[in-house]
């Protein structure tokens, strides 16, 4: 049991390390003079170099990886050209409204997809189960952006329910949640498509052991055998792709950031890449594969909290 | 207490269980046996309320005075673990494996009875003393995993003793067990069931774990009840050729391995398999594979008629017999 945390926490550290890296090379390979950015086509020779020396940019490649390394440890992520502000503050910033978005989504996509895959498992090739497998098989093939606009349309513009876009912050907690009603819908819908065809499957797989047989015996009712001992034996398939789908939730909200205008970390990646900032787009880059590396860390260390015939083997 | 008559059930227009009927009373020990495909585990099944929702049954199934053929899953949940309860066969899949042992145990009770955590716990303590599994207390907290198949197959009775059922029905209990510790669970089931009073059915293709844990057997063919009486009696004298060919099919430990000629003996066997459902013979179902078939065999079926006082038998042997 050490030995298995301790490597999966090195395999975890290696694997920052590595994807640091790679996001480092891309950024500073990629064509355009952050200098030039900053300053304008305009000016002078003299003012560009005084910049890059004031950048840093002249020191050699591996150097400026070390020390962006090390800053970035220290939760300083340098300044952002466009903004003029550490970029640490704008990701403290909007970071909660991100994750806000991704936790809630999260939630209703587990909530949605556990009971109707649970549903469709026990009600396997009855009207529930087509009914279930037929809006999971509507809401894979709908693109989330577009779900996003019909659901605009519908409840902002035409019933009036809900804002249409944009985030207050907390402070006034039933807009804040009134606000992130519908892009929460639009993002967690598609995954709930997926996760609950998964959860069906391997609710199904499980239902053929033998001790669902011996719960059922034990005059146990239905829904107490499907929740108490179907489900929790299914869950190693649905955790795995609950992980990957958490990261799929925070990458997607680029994409629902920019649909409802919410200020979110999703918006200033799209609105650092359009204005050139460097340093913000490569923390950001590096925040997302974070999150990604760290659900996939956390999904490993569920199997075995999950699974205590792996806390033996392992 | 427990009452059938003419039970049948039918998966489309294929019987696969035709015509049971037998009585179990408290403290009946009753054994079951059959090649596997006879109808004994579907039997078992329908006692528990539990055979396949595309099982049609037809028939009485009356379990203290009520009729539960076709009863709803509802009341069945009344009547399972409290009433009737079952031991199936592999005690290695049928725990759940993510759950303690003691926890699994207790369900039922705190379900069932009400009971608190406290008065489950001690319950189960004892259920386990009694069904021999040792260091009780820390046993509880164990996952099957860490047990054997004998000590889960005790776990296992425990948890079908949770509620004190009037009938305890055990399927091969011992199929998947080594010699040694089949034989301890056979007798601890026979114990169990005389101790509680309580009535067993033992449902085995081994008969000699049938002959020593129950008084009286049924012989199942196909679906069909073929012979029945007291277990030592059907054993030592079998009156249907199909229970002589199971007798036959055992080996002898009398009976030396090898012959005169320093030949390896073989094993006398029953021809051919048990047919499936769709393609089972008009009259008796045995025909076809009987060595004794007279012509009337494949066209008719037989009727179970009693032989004896506490004896019958379902062959148009026994009846030719008396008609001469």
């Amino acid at each position: 049991m050490a030995y298995f945390l301790f490597r999966r926490t090195l395999g975890f550290v290696l694997t920052l390390l590595a994807v640091s890296v790679v996001v480092f090379a891309v950024m500073n390979v990629l064509p355009g003079d952050p200098a030039l950015t900053i300053l304008g086509m305009d000016a002078s020779d003299d003012a560009l170099a005084a910049l890059r020396e004031q950048l840093g940019l002249n020191a050699p490649l591996v150097t400026r990886y070390f020390s962006w390394v090390w800053n970035a440890l220290q939760g300083d992520f340098g300044l952002s050209h466009s903004f003029r502000v550490p970029v640490s503050e704008l990701i403290a910033e909007r970071l909660p409204m991100t994750i806000s978005l991704a936790v809630a989504g999260m939630l209703v996509t587990l909530v949605l997809a556990l009971s109707l895959g649970i549903t469709a498992a026990a009600q396997h090739r009855r009207a529930g189960d087509w009914g279930v497998m037929f809006l999971s098989q509507l809401g894979i093939a709908v693109p989330a952006f577009w779900l996003s606009i019909l659901l605009v349309m519908l409840f902002a513009v035409k019933l009036r329910w809900l804002p249409p876009g944009g985030f207050a912050g907390w402070s006034d907690p039933v807009a804040a949640i009134r606000s992130l009603i519908l892009p929460t819908v639009a993002l967690a819908l598609v995954q709930s498509a997926v996760l609950a065809r998964v959860t069906r499957s391997s609710a199904l797989e499980v239902m053929r052991q033998d001790f669902v047989r011996t719960a059922r015996a034990s005059g146990l009712s239905q829904r107490r055998v499907l929740w108490r001992h179907v489900l929790p034996n299914a869950l190693v398939p649905i955790v795995t792709i609950v992980g990957m789908q958490f990261a799929a939730l925070v990458t997607g909200t680029i994409v629902i950031e920019n649909v409802f205008y919410l200020p979110g970390l999703g918006r200033l990646i799209f609105q650092s890449i359009a204005n050139r900032d460097l340093p913000t787009v490569q923390a950001l880059v590096m925040l997302f594969a974070a999150i990604v590396v760290t659900a996939n860390f956390v999904v490993d260390l569920l199997y075995v909290v999950i699974d205590p015939r792996l806390k033996a083997r392992t | 207490m427990i009452e059938l008559a003419n039970l049948s059930a039918h998966f489309g227009d294929a019987a696969a269980l035709r015509d049971v009927t037998l009585t179990i009373q408290r403290g009946d020990q009753l054994g079951i046996v059959g090649e596997s495909g006879s109808g004994k585990t579907l039997l078992a099944l329908c006692l528990m309320g539990m055979a396949s929702d595309s099982a049609h049954l037809t028939g009485r199934l009356s379990i203290d005075g009520r009729d539960m053929a076709r009863a709803s899953e509802r009341d069945w949940q009344q009547l399972r673990s409290r009433r009737v309860a079952m031991v199936f066969q592999e005690p290695m899949a049928a725990l759940n494996p993510l759950r303690r042992v003691g926890d699994t145990v207790m369900e039922p009770m705190l379900l069932h009875e009400g009971l608190s955590r406290g008065e489950a716990r001690k319950r189960a303590l004892s259920l386990f003393e009694e069904v021999g599994i040792p260091n009780p207390d820390q046993r509880l907290r164990q996952f099957p995993h860490e047990m054997s198949g004998g000590q889960r197959q005790r776990v296992l009775i425990a948890l079908a003793l949770a509620c004190n059922p009037a009938l305890l029905i055990a399927d091969e209990p011992t199929t998947a067990l080594d010699a040694n510790v089949a034989l301890r669970i056979t007798d601890l089931l026979q114990r169990l069931a005389r101790e509680r009073e309580m009535a067993l059915v033992f449902i085995s293709h081994d008969l000699a774990a049938v002959a020593r844990a129950t008084d009286d057997i049924v012989v199942m063919y196909a679906g069909d009840m073929v012979e029945r009486g007291p277990t030592a009696e059907v054993l030592n004298a079998p009156a249907h050729p199909y229970t002589k060919g199971l007798l036959g099919a055992r080996p002898d430990p009398g009976v030396a391995v090898r012959d005169v000629k320093g030949k390896r003996r073989r094993l006398p066997t029953i021809p051919g398999a048990v047919p499936p459902l769709h393609a089972l013979p008009q009259g008796c179902r045995f025909s076809g594979r009987c060595p004794v078939e007279l012509p009337c065999c494949a066209a008719q079926r037989p009727v179970f008629s009693q032989t004896d006082q506490a004896r019958g038998a379902a062959c148009h042997l026994l009846t030719e017999r008396r008609d001469d």
